[in-house]
């Protein structure tokens, strides 16, 4: 973004005014303070206004935390489980049993990685079915445990590939949410960065659905409709303002229970706040989820699922 | 590739075009056919086998017990709950599928008999928006889950579809966990569940309600799979195999039970009925 590259520009420029002011002992403390409120002004101006891309941007942004960040920020400790028992162990997928102010919980996670190196470890957080098949060894391991489940959903989709294909990724989707559909513990899912489609779905069937506010959520990547429906990837922006991704929208819509503020600029300008402000979201949900019955539970989550759709009653043609 | 070429389904709505003309060319085999003969014969050139699309109503016709069939469809049509618009609007893309299909969006669903066995039976429209499901496809699949349970009788699905409707956005995406929630009522009930899966089987339709029945059943020519060939090419540039996302595929792979012609489908589902269903 252009406009960040200016609001680095002037952080510099501060940064700058600022060792001169030590260093000479000038006082320059007046311009300093101008500038820092031009700063606070342009970055209040830049992010309250964004566009719908930008937010697609920043939730891409490769600086922002993932997963395993949280998981190390929130809990207390996270003892990580991996393999289908079939397959292999997927990377792009991570699973585990977590302490949480003194909860027990299971973990189920896409993880992007931060290098190169990582990525073709982690496949930029895209789920092969071993995967899934691994989420679901940790659901069944939490109904068994009754231990709440917590998902954290950033992917820009499901791995497109041969071998994903060959191992069946859409049935391995379909049965992760029909498993997540009738799981008999409390779930509560966050998209922190990425929900890309099915591959994010997978992992978002859930009690409370929460978003980061610069996490974005849609049945396709912006790019993938352009093309589709655009015929031109370079459309990209446009399909993401008609696509209704952000976590706002989504809000509004009614797909989402509450949406997590983050700092100015995004999770990655202060992460301790962003990892608090998700932390004392996720412990709020689970302890209102936790007093409520087993069947309760389940018979909510089918209410909630089976009542999702806009559509509108035909007029009788025989009037 | 000759083999697999001639399996796929052809685009021809043989039964909806509005000029009079008695013939139509076969795209596959060039050979001039008759029309109605094209169409007494399940939309199967008589000439080379080809097999073009069936409407959702053709399906059924195909399918059922003659007369059997009771249209319970909800009287209900999409909503546009974004304002979709992209090189034309969502609502104007809808109006024009209605018309063209007399549906009122991608799918339909009624009682019905096959050999005698009562059934509740869907049936996606490809014509309808690729057969993509949006908040009415997946309300009209819930619907029919739920009388088959209320009327204790097997469930079919036929699909036939790209996937997701990315007009609805998130609201598409929510029907596949709707769907599949919606389909533990027949599994609680013991009631069998038969999907199957025609030309095409795709997106987040295979990654949801198709891919969870009691017995999945390919029709020949099917194509069934997640990502799309494009999707695939322009993410990570593999090298894929002819038979990609064929009912091969599928079957070598172990996602169907079983591949079946259109010919047959009839007896076949009658078959799974009578060893699934009850007093079987």
């Amino acid at each position: 973004m252009s406009d960040e590259r200016t609001l680095d520009l002037l952080e510099t420029k501060i940064e700058e005014l600022r060792s001169l002011n030590q260093v000479d002992g000038m006082d320059l403390s007046k311009e300093i303070e101008r500038l820092e409120k031009k700063l606070e002004d342009l970055r209040r101006e830049l992010y309250s206004s964004l566009t719908d891309w930008e937010r697609v941007r920043i939730a891409r942004h490769p600086k922002r935390p993932y997963a395993l960040d949280y998981v190390e920020a929130i809990f207390d400790g996270f003892y990580e489980l991996h393999g289908d028992r079939i397959t292999g162990d997927d990377r792009a997928l991570i699973t585990g049993i977590a302490r949480f102010d003194g909860r027990r919980i299971v973990v189920i996670a896409q993880q992007k990685g931060r290098s190169t190196e990582e990525n073709k470890e982690r496949f930029f957080g895209m789920v092969r079915p071993q995967g899934y098949r691994k989420g679901l060894r940790a659901m069944a391991l939490a109904e068994r445990f009754r231990f709440p489940v917590v998902t954290l959903i950033d992917t820009p989709g499901a791995y497109p590939g041969l071998e994903s294909e060959e191992l069946n990724i859409g049935g391995a989707i379909a049965e992760s949410l029909l498993a997540m559909s009738a799981l008999r513990v409390p779930i509560v899912s966050t998209v922190i960065g990425e929900g890309g489609s099915g591959g994010a779905l997978a992992i978002g069937v859930a009690d409370r659905v929460l978003m980061l506010e610069n996490a974005v959520y849609s049945v396709i990547t912006p790019e993938g409709a352009a093309a589709i429906l655009w015929k031109d990837k370079e459309r990209a922006k446009e399909a993401a303002a008609a696509l209704g991704l952000t976590a706002t929208r989504l809000e509004e819509l009614g797909l989402v229970d509450e949406v997590i503020p983050e700092p100015l600029g995004g999770a990655h300008k202060d992460f301790e706040v962003t990892a608090d402000a998700l932390k004392a979201s996720l412990a709020r949900h689970l302890d209102d989820l936790a007093v409520v019955s087993t069947d309760a539970l389940v018979a909510q989550r089918y209410e909630r699922y089976r009542g999702v759709g806009r559509f509108h009653r035909l007029e009788s043609e025989e009037g | 590739m000759a083999i697999f070429r001639e399996r796929q389904y052809l685009r021809v709505d043989v039964g909806q075009e509005k000029d009079e003309s008695l013939w139509m060319k076969c795209k596959s085999c060039g050979e001039l056919v008759f029309k109605r003969r094209v169409r007494e014969n399940n939309n199967i050139c008589p000439n080379c086998g080809m097999y073009f699309f069936h409407t959702a109503i053709e399906r059924v016709h195909s399918l059922v017990d003659e007369g059997s069939f009771e249209d319970l469809s909800e009287p209900i049509a999409a909503d546009d709950p974004l304002e979709f618009v992209d090189s034309r609007p969502y609502v104007e893309r809808v109006q024009d599928a209605q018309e063209k299909t007399g549906l009122p969006d991608a799918i339909l669903f009624g009682r019905a008999r096959i050999a005698d066995l009562p059934i509740v039976i869907a049936v996606m429209d490809f014509r309808f928006v690729g057969g993509s499901m949006g908040s009415v496809v997946g309300e009209q699949i819930c619907r029919a889950i739920e009388t088959a349970v209320e009327e204790h009788v097997p469930f079919v699905l036929v699909s036939s579809s790209g996937g997701a409707r990315l007009q609805e956005g998130l609201f598409s995406l929510m029907q596949m966990a709707k769907t599949a929630a919606v389909r533990r009522c027949l599994a609680d009930e013991r009631l069998p569940f038969i999907s199957v899966m025609t030309y095409p089987t795709t997106g987040g339709v295979q990654a949801s309600i198709a891919s969870l029945g009691d017995v999945i059943i390919a029709e020949r020519g099917a194509m069934i799979g997640f990502a799309g060939r494009r999707v695939i090419a322009n993410t990570i540039a593999q090298e894929l195999p002819d038979h990609f996302q064929t009912d091969v595929f599928a079957f070598e792979h172990g996602f169907v039970d079983r591949i079946v012609g259109r010919e047959e489908l009839r007896d076949e589902l009658a078959t799974v009925l009578g060893f699934l269903g009850e007093g079987a």
